[in-house]
């Protein structure tokens, strides 16, 4: 067991991260107001171009550059729809999946079943060796680590910064946010291109560091709990790292319990991370923070008078 | 000099304009996927031919049509109700597999009996199986508050794992050479065909049913009213007396039950087992029937016949041209975002003004 716990934290850390970096964009949009159901969309492309571009460049790095970038062009066209043609957010969000996961498939085709080496990990020289623990969370993949800076530069923009404070007047009253002479349609749309830009790094990551193959419909939903995981955080990133990492988890511990040969079926514990996101959910709105945390115009079309 | 996008709302909407737009939407989506078929290194008018032509002239393919779009007839009447109410029921893909499963489960269940009334008995299962499967997101919302939209997409990943499980267990056909499926229904508990060497059965006349009573609900009644009321203005509709929660467990039991039904219909109907990935998706792409037909039931009908038409057409394209299931996909997604763009333009004028003016 002691041997093998350092396996398991790096495991988890591994399949949380997709999410968090995923849902860390998606947590900057919903702050602008903006609901934008089209991560999976987003992130499964972000997956295939990821692959494809690394598989063509030979560099797993420019792939996940390219998987970002990916991830940004769709939330651009999101971007035009929802803010400056004011349509359906929900149904609009609904079209980026449904496009999303037919346009990876596309570019995915020629790449079914290709294997990809790891990239190297890095090692923070020192703490690495410190005993037990030091080499599990010390040594890292590159995201991995990026991810923890983005964590801390979310919560500092948003927080601490004039533009995170008139991102979230944006979100939290569009109307006022208009009359008192913020861009708003600007900043929205900035919003949701890095929301975007996360999507697709989370789904290059899946592809290029967590599985090292494509497969179609690999992210598996892992937009969706993204989604699920910023409802979850009520407005608070700590809370987001903490869910990711309880998903991340869950993924893992369902992954072992089916190759122990549990005696409950394989399909219950491989819809153990879905159970859990509505338990999650449940279990948020008992805690009394029913609706809290969302911001005040979120999901609302926003036309400006003049 | 910079220019920015101005939405000028219109004062009137004739009805030709209402009409005209998802027709237009769908002109360009086509366009736009002719191009991509063309990018794709593949004839664009042979495209055309397989995906559109074809499916509606071949006799054969026209009923195949009407049966591929009996079910997405059904899905989007009853998403209709939920989305006019502003209530976002995305799950109907799992409402769908419920109630194959349920319908299903009872002609296993009654497998080598035979009796007219296992196939009623079938239909009902499923439609109570979707509307109970539909009635979680709808209490979830009303009791506590949970966002509808992620708890009703989840559960479409718990039916599957539901589906996987019941037909590599317990249902397994014993002697399936260890496929996973179920026993193929006896014929008591298959939709017979309605004329001689057909194959369109009565799911069609059920669809085209619920199409009619949803007119006459929306047109006609104080609950259609309703229902488009708390959608369009939900404050109004509140201070009207409407009740906010039993609307949306309303409108959400509605449309599990219909899509209940109608994955009841296509097991028994069309796959004549249970098998996993019955579904096909058939809940999304309801979906985009539903907006395709601007929320009503009679454009619902004919956008579900437009929508079929593609699909068949798509399977054919499959084989005849090598164009993969995922370029569909794609299109429908484009064809969605159209018809939302030209609800837009069908709301307001576009104005292209100069800043600061």
């Amino acid at each position: 067991m002691i041997d093998t716990l350092p396996l398991i934290i790096a495991t988890v850390m591994t399949a949380a991260t997709p999410l968090l970096i995923a849902a860390l964009g998606e947590h900057v949009v919903e702050r602008a107001g903006i609901l934008n159901l089209g991560v999976e969309g987003m992130m499964i492309v972000g997956a295939a171009t990821g692959f494809a571009v690394a598989v063509l460049t030979d560099s797993s790095v420019v792939g996940l550059l390219a998987g970002a970038l990916a991830g940004m062009a769709l939330s651009a066209l999101f971007g035009v729809m929802v803010v400056f043609f004011a349509t359906n957010q929900v149904a609009t969000g609904l079209a980026l999946t449904i496009l999303g996961l037919g346009l990876a498939g596309l570019i995915g085709q020629d790449f079914v079943g290709q294997p990809r080496a790891a990239i190297p990990p890095i090692e923070i020289p020192v703490l690495k060796d410190i005993p037990l623990l030091g080499k599990a969370i010390f040594t890292g993949d590159v995201v991995f680590f990026l991810s923890l800076i983005l964590i801390v530069l979310v919560a500092f923009v948003l927080n601490r910064t004039r533009i995170g404070l008139l991102l979230r007047s944006v979100g939290e009253n569009h109307v006022s946010a208009h009359a008192l002479g913020l861009p708003v349609r600007k900043l929205r749309f900035w919003a949701i291109l890095f929301g975007g830009l996360m999507a697709g790094l989370a789904g290059a990551y899946l592809s290029l560091i967590y599985t090292r193959f494509w497969s179609p419909g690999m992210s598996a939903g892992r937009g969706w709990i993204a989604l699920a995981l910023v409802v979850f955080a009520a407005g608070h990133v700590w809370r987001l790292v903490l869910g990711s990492y309880l998903f991340g988890g869950i993924t893992v511990a369902q992954l072992h319990a089916q190759a122990g040969a549990i005696a409950l079926p394989s399909q219950l514990l491989s819809a153990l991370p879905y159970l859990m996101t509505i338990a999650a959910l449940l279990v948020l709105s008992l805690s009394g923070r029913k609706g809290a945390g969302a911001a005040g115009s979120l999901g609302q079309p926003f036309v400006p008078e003049r | 000099m910079s220019f920015h996008l101005a939405l000028v709302p219109r004062r009137t909407v004739t009805p030709l304009r209402q009409f005209l737009t998802p027709v237009a939407a769908l002109l360009v989506a086509v366009l736009i996927g002719g191009a991509i078929v063309a990018l794709m290194g593949k004839s664009p008018v042979t495209a055309f031919n397989v995906f559109i032509r074809e499916p509606l002239t071949d006799p054969w393919a026209m009923q195949e049509v009407l049966l591929k779009a009996t079910p997405l007839i059904l899905i989007a009447i009853g998403l209709l109700f939920c989305f006019r109410a502003s209530r976002w029921n995305i799950g109907a893909e799992g409402q769908f597999l419920l109630g194959g499963i349920c319908g299903g489960g009872v002609a296993i269940l009654t497998h080598g009996m035979s009796g007219f009334w296992i196939l009623p008995l079938m239909l009902i299962a499923g439609a109570i199986g979707g509307l109970v499967y539909a009635s979680i997101p709808a209490l979830l919302r009303t009791r506590f508050g949970i966002s509808e939209i992620l708890t009703s997409l989840m559960l479409v990943y718990i039916a599957e794992f539901l589906l996987d499980y019941l037909v590599r267990g317990p249902w397994r056909d014993p002697k399936g050479y260890n496929f996973p499926q179920s026993v193929a229904f006896s014929d008591s508990a298959v939709l017979q065909p309605l004329f001689e060497g057909g194959r369109l059965h009565a799911g069609l006349v059920l669809a085209l049913i619920a199409v009619a009573v949803a007119f006459v609900l929306f047109r006609r009644t104080l609950f259609g009213f309703a229902v488009s009321a708390s959608g369009d203005a939900p404050r109004a509709a509140n201070f009207a007396g409407f009740n906010e929660s039993r609307i949306t467990v309303l409108v959400f039991l509605i449309s599990g039950a219909l899509a209940g039904l109608a994955g009841v219909i296509e097991v028994s109907g069309q796959v004549g087992q249970l098998r996993p990935g019955f579904g096909q998706g058939l809940g999304f792409t309801a979906i985009i029937v539903a907006f395709l037909g601007r929320l009503s039931p009679v454009g619902a009908a004919l956008s579900a016949i437009v929508i079929a038409v593609l699909l068949i057409g798509a399977e054919s394209a499959q084989v005849t041209l090598k164009l993969p299931f995922d370029l569909t996909r794609f299109f429908m997604g484009l064809l969605l975002m159209c018809v939302l763009l030209g609800e837009t333009l069908n709301r307001y004028r576009l104005e292209i003004r100069r800043d600061g003016a």
